[in-house]
């Protein structure tokens, strides 16, 4: 059996720092994986990895199969997979809308030519994936933002646009890198049922970084955690929170779990 | 606008995408279109012509060329001056060369010559930005008006080494050359620069001037969701080089007659990018009205105190131009950083609503 994504083995360090150390993930066609850890466990520079920026110093990441351990982020931006970022990055001089299509990018074809005539085959295709922005601007209730400048919006929002950015791809992998940080109460619900509807009517795959134990132990098929750059456990939600190893990583001796005060979708 | 849009409403993306989706606004552009066309012809001076209107336009369009590039993708250039010069000595040698060809095909070909300079020379562009890849594009700037100073073969071995625009004609009226009227050259410039226009605003609502805005604005972002930096700063070059090439060949043909390479140093750059900041970067309209002010703003001071009825000492007179001049790019830049073509847009924004405060 092989997954739809896998990681094997994969380490990197940065100078003297050893960020990941043989990790292997697996994510399964259409489940939600969360991977969890510390501060500092190795969680962004795995994401990173996968998504092209950081190319492994030692192991394999394949895709449906195939090896994509070298390729650069737009290309594998191509072959379907978005993120994300822990950090919003949105391009903030630019309207919501003209973010969204910027997420069709890869599915669009209109040459130097004919974008200069637009009148025709540019105008067509515009309109084409303008009809795809619009659903997700539908699902993710956003109407009344398409001409606002992103860099204008309030935070939560901000996280909601980047995802309609990445789900605007049309993605088979959706990398999350902490989608609900710095969010409240509310917003998290909102974003957690956003990320259950992508992973359940549209059937992608989502690998998920957060910190809220509550969501990521309610949503996610399986918990892979890290810790100082090594795996040290994974399986479904109630194997990781009753493992040893988890919770001394967490807590630094024998307790409880981390129990789940997040909120519950 | 002080008209009201209430009752417009948008029935398909098509016309939600277009580039004035306000019928208003379509129509007035179309009739100010027509009356640049039809009425400095029969109304303006040859001065104003010859003077003011022509370098007008051709500044204008080597606006909108390094917008696209400074503006649009984010990456600052003072190569314009060596681009333009690029332009300028291609179409030399190409109408010399081949007298028979189409002057208008000469500036688009010129434009290609100039497009493909710029690529090289947007080359460092992938591995150093701002402030850093300005100082490497001005190797292209002294680089290449030595280089048409060092080699006589770019201006035909004239012992002056000046290039000079021979007559050529387009659709039987002269329009280049000493023998051109000021009109002909006029409506000349001014249908390169409003195809131009209109090819560039194209470029920047599609899908070629998004990723140049990613790029612009986070460069990560934009390779996460499949823009290839490469190919996207150097189509940004090119594009940009290929409208500095055209508006340069203008300058000589259309403009100036004939020139050497001092028209084209690094103070032109400068002229245009000064033109980006003060018009809007990111904006088509505001290169064309970045150029409005640089060029008829100087004239305006020259011509004001002896309206008033000053009578001041010529040297005192410019003295006074050049500081009124510099005092109020820094009043524009401060009351907004974002230029000319932001406040016209506030103003329309307000006017849409005006009276009412909300």
């Amino acid at each position: 059996m092989s997954g739809l994504l896998e990681i094997r083995d994969a380490s990197k360090s940065f100078g003297g720092v050893q960020a990941v150390t043989r990790v292997s993930l697996e994510a399964q066609k259409g489940e939600i994986l969360s991977v969890i850890g510390p501060n500092g466990a190795g969680k962004t520079t795995v994401l990173n990895m996968i998504s092209g920026f950081y190319h492994p110093d030692s192991g394999r990441i394949s895709l449906e199969g195939r090896d994509v351990t070298e390729l650069a982020p737009s290309r594998i931006a191509e072959l379907g997979v978005a993120r994300t970022f822990q950090n919003i990055a949105l391009f903030r001089g630019m309207t919501v809308l003209d973010n969204l299509m910027l997420g069709r990018h890869v599915h669009m074809k209109t040459g130097v030519l004919s974008a200069c005539a637009y009148w025709g085959l540019a105008q067509k295709e515009e309109v084409v994936h303008r009809r795809r922005v619009e659903d997700i601007i539908d699902f993710l209730r956003i109407q009344d933002l398409r001409r606002r400048p992103t860099g204008s919006l309030p935070y939560g929002l901000q996280k909601r646009v980047e995802l309609g950015r990445a789900l605007a791809l049309d993605p088979k992998v959706l990398l999350l890198d902490e989608p609900m940080g710095g969010c409240n109460h509310e917003e998290k619900e909102d974003m957690a049922r956003f990320i259950l509807d992508v992973n359940e009517e549209w059937g992608v795959t989502v690998i998920l970084i957060e910190h809220d134990m509550g969501v990521v132990m309610d949503i996610s098929d399986r918990v892979a955690v890290l810790d100082m750059g090594q795996k040290i456990a994974e399986g479904t939600p109630d194997e990781v929170r009753a493992n040893p190893r988890v919770i001394k990583a967490y807590l630094g001796e024998t307790k409880a779990v981390p129990s789940t005060g997040g909120s519950r979708v | 606008m002080i008209y009201r849009e209430a009752g417009q409403f948008k029935t398909s993306y098509a016309s939600d995408q277009a580039i004035f989706p306000i019928a208003q606004d379509r129509a007035v552009v179309l009739l100010a279109l027509a009356a640049a066309f039809v009425g400095p012809p029969l109304l303006a001076s040859e001065y104003w012509l010859q003077a003011i209107l022509i370098p007008l336009l051709i500044y204008s369009l080597a606006a909108i060329g390094l917008n696209l590039l400074t503006g649009y993708a984010g990456q600052l250039s003072l190569g314009t001056g060596g681009f333009m010069a690029v332009g300028a000595y291609a179409a030399f040698k190409l109408t010399t060369a081949f007298p028979q060809v189409s002057i208008v095909l000469v500036f688009l070909l010129s434009g290609l010559v100039a497009a493909g300079v710029g690529l090289v020379f947007g080359i460092p562009s992938l591995r150093i930005k701002g402030f850093y890849l300005a100082v490497a594009t001005l190797a292209s700037q002294f680089f290449l008006v030595w280089l048409f100073n060092k080699v006589a073969w770019f201006s035909n071995y004239a012992s002056s080494g000046t290039i000079t625009a021979p007559d050529r004609a387009v659709l039987g009226v002269t329009v280049t050359g000493p023998s051109a009227t000021a009109s002909a050259r006029y409506l000349t410039a001014l249908a390169l620069v409003t195809v131009f226009a209109l090819v560039a605003k194209n470029l920047v609502r599609g899908r070629v001037g998004r990723s140049w805005m990613a790029i612009r604005d986070r460069d990560i972002a934009a390779e996460i969701i499949g823009v290839r930096p490469l190919r996207t700063k150097l189509l940004a070059f090119g594009i940009s080089s290929f409208y500095c090439g055209v508006a340069g060949a203008e300058l000589v043909f259309l403009y100036l007659g004939s020139a050497e390479t001092q028209a084209f140093d690094i103070g032109l750059s400068f002229l245009i990018l000064f033109m980006v900041i003060i018009g809007g970067r990111g904006s088509i309209l505001g290169s064309v009205l970045g150029a409005v002010f640089i060029v008829l703003v100087p004239i305006f001071l020259t011509n004001a105190p002896h309206a008033l009825g000053l009578r001041l000492p010529v040297a005192l007179q410019k003295q006074i131009e050049l500081m009124v001049f510099g005092g109020l790019i820094v009043f524009f830049l401060i009351v907004e950083p974002r230029g000319l073509a932001r406040l016209w847009q506030i103003t329309k924004e307000k006017l849409r609503l005006w009276p009412f405060p909300h």
